[in-house]
């Protein structure tokens, strides 16, 4: 292959992680954005998603896809309850202190990560993809199932953008956002915005997992690249801004696909994570974000 | 003066529990002061000041390779690499400091977060260097100190001791000087802070300096102690356990570091005993604190019955 084929495919598969970094990141952005509460556990959430998926996909019979779809509906209501519990037990008693709940959160997240290494265990394991297609360019096959993640990605994108800014719900959320006292003071009632926000960046996360799962493997520790990959991508796309993430999931996906196809994944991992801090510092709304 | 009577009578205590207790004790003792000498260093940003950081598990990685890649690699012997150790952890501290104090509260514990994450990467990178994941053995001639070989029992926990010594008596004292008052100051409200004529930006740094060298120079105590420097000591995990202890003991108490480890030691020993799940415990240690006891055990101490408590 010469140098052309090799940047389109490492454009592609930086697309891919730009489609599986935006489902991760939807989620943390939506929660931050509402609520202001950094959610160490969001990875986690996403990690049992992928988890739910394999139970899924050895309960239900008949072909791949009819595992899928139920993974498809049952991770994220799973997954959400359990946010949804999380929110009830821990942040709101919290008062949704910034700095608390990132504590607690972290504890979440060491309870939810021995939590799937004591039910489902050490290994890595694959779920299969619904379906099987692969197309054939000149110079290299590739898998169809990754393109269909990216168009996913697209609609998931899309359905969170139309219910933020079409419906009831997501106007409610808006005004819980901007100013939680005067939500109140028009009769919102806050907690339930906060409870179903949480589950709803959680349930997310977990069907971004769904989604991503059959293209990777299945494991207990599988949350901690998605939460450093998200965090990284709503920092630099603006904290609580929609365009800015899917923005910044797009830069970070593709230069991450290039500079790991050329380079290495870790050096990738590294200057993004540099990248993120130095966004912190020196232009703390992000790249995208209006000015504060 | 009773408090340096109670810090004296604590370390008395803990000299005689590490000489008079079983080997298997004395190996677990010494393990307890390194991780609170580095539990100490961050409860003087975390605890005094209010600096909760996500990332000092960078300043005692720092600390470790600082003195444990010259005793691999040119066979340092164990004072300067101790010694390189401090200094790396504090140098580490002042190159992320700088930048991370130009942020405040949950940025900051981002900012810190992703540093640490962009140097426990980099000992991966560089595993032609570091012997990245996998780590390597601290060869043993450099692990004596004045004579004794600090892999037997007894100089190992000795040499855990006083470096435990030295920390918290030095820690006693800035907290009871004029700086450990500027210090509290900027965690209370640091625009009163500003107001008194105290340069927060400086003040927060040079607190954050001395925390790296602590932590540095339990890294690197670390390393020579138990003969072994990895990658993993760079993790999250080494940035939460500090945040642990601290928590447990009581955040803002010279003795909270110690108690806190050593409970906390204890307590996944006793778990792991019992079952597998031991990190289980510790997120829910973690919940249940800043849940119903965000003040920890001295905080309750120092609020109920003795107000003085430093």
């Amino acid at each position: 292959m010469g140098f052309g084929p090799f940047l389109l495919l490492a454009l592609m598969e930086g697309l891919v992680t730009a489609a599986v970094l935006s489902l991760a990141a939807v989620g943390l952005s939506l929660v931050f954005g509402v609520m202001r509460v950094v959610n160490v556990a969001h990875g986690e959430f996403f990690m049992l998603g992928a988890v739910i998926a394999w139970f899924v996909a050895g309960l239900v019979p008949g072909p791949a896809w009819m595992a899928f779809l139920a993974a498809l509906v049952l991770a994220p209501l799973v997954v959400g309850a359990l946010a949804a519990a999380v929110d009830g037990l821990v942040l709101k008693r919290l008062n949704y202190d910034p700095e608390a709940t990132i504590v607690a959160t972290i504890g979440v997240m060491y309870m939810v990560q021995q939590a799937a290494l004591s039910f489902y265990g050490p290994d890595a394991r694959p779920v299969a993809a619904p379906f099987d297609w692969r197309f054939q360019l000149p110079w290299f096959g590739y898998s169809g199932y990754k393109l269909f993640v990216v168009a996913a990605a697209v609609a998931v994108l899309l359905a969170v953008w139309l219910g933020m800014t079409r419906t009831r719900a997501g106007l409610v959320m808006r005004a819980t956002q901007v100013d939680r006292d005067v939500a109140r003071a028009f009769g919102i009632d806050v907690e339930r915005v906060y409870m179903g926000t949480f589950a709803l960046g959680a349930g997310l996360a977990a069907m971004g997992a769904v989604l991503y799962v059959p293209i990777s493997q299945a494991h207990y520790l599988m949350g901690h690249d998605p939460l450093l990959l998200s965090f990284i991508v709503v920092i630099i796309g603006g904290l609580g801004s929609l365009r800015g993430t899917l923005v910044a999931a797009l830069v970070i996906g593709l230069s991450d696909g290039v500079i790991s196809m050329f380079f290495s994944p870790t050096l990738a991992k590294i200057l993004a994570t540099l990248l993120v801090a130095m966004v912190l510092v020196f232009r703390p709304q992000g790249l995208f974000g209006a000015k504060a | 003066m009773r408090a340096w009577a109670v810090h004296l009578a604590v370390l008395a205590a803990l000299l005689a529990a590490g000489l008079l207790l079983p080997g298997y004790h004395t190996t677990n003792l010494a393990r307890i002061l390194v991780l609170a000498t580095f539990a100490a260093g961050y409860n003087l940003a975390f605890g005094y000041t209010g600096l909760l950081s996500l990332g000092h598990a960078m300043f005692f990685a720092a600390g470790m390779y600082a003195a444990a890649l010259p005793a691999w690699h040119w066979g340092w012997p164990a004072a300067p690499a101790l010694l390189a150790g401090t200094a790396g952890g504090a140098l580490m501290a002042l190159a992320t400091g700088a930048l991370a104090l130009r942020t405040a509260g949950v940025s900051f514990m981002i900012v810190t977060l992703m540093f640490a994450q962009a140097f426990a990467l980099a000992i991966l990178y560089f595993n032609g260097w570091t012997g990245g994941d996998e780590g390597f053995v601290i060869p043993s001639a450099s692990r004596h100190l004045f004579g004794t070989s600090l892999a037997a029992d007894t100089p190992r926990f000795l040499a855990a001791w006083s470096l435990f010594a030295l920390g918290l008596l030095l820690s006693l004292a800035l907290v009871r000087s004029r700086f450990g008052r500027v210090m509290v100051a900027l965690r209370e409200n640091e625009e009163r802070a500003r107001m008194l004529g105290i340069n927060p930006f400086a003040a927060k740094l040079k607190v954050l300096v001395i925390s790296g060298a602590w932590s540095g120079a339990a890294g690197a105590a670390y390393a020579l102690l138990f003969g072994y420097a990895g990658g993993s000591f760079a993790g999250i995990q080494y940035s939460i356990l500090p945040m642990l202890y601290v928590l447990l003991g009581g955040a803002g108490t010279t003795l909270g570091a110690v108690l806190g480890a050593g409970l906390m030691f204890y307590l996944t020993e006793f778990a792991s005993s019992v079952t597998s799940a031991w990190l289980f415990l510790v997120g829910l240690v973690l919940v249940v604190l800043v849940l119903f006891a965000p003040k920890g055990i001295l905080g309750w101490v120092r609020a109920r019955l003795w107000r003085e408590l430093p």
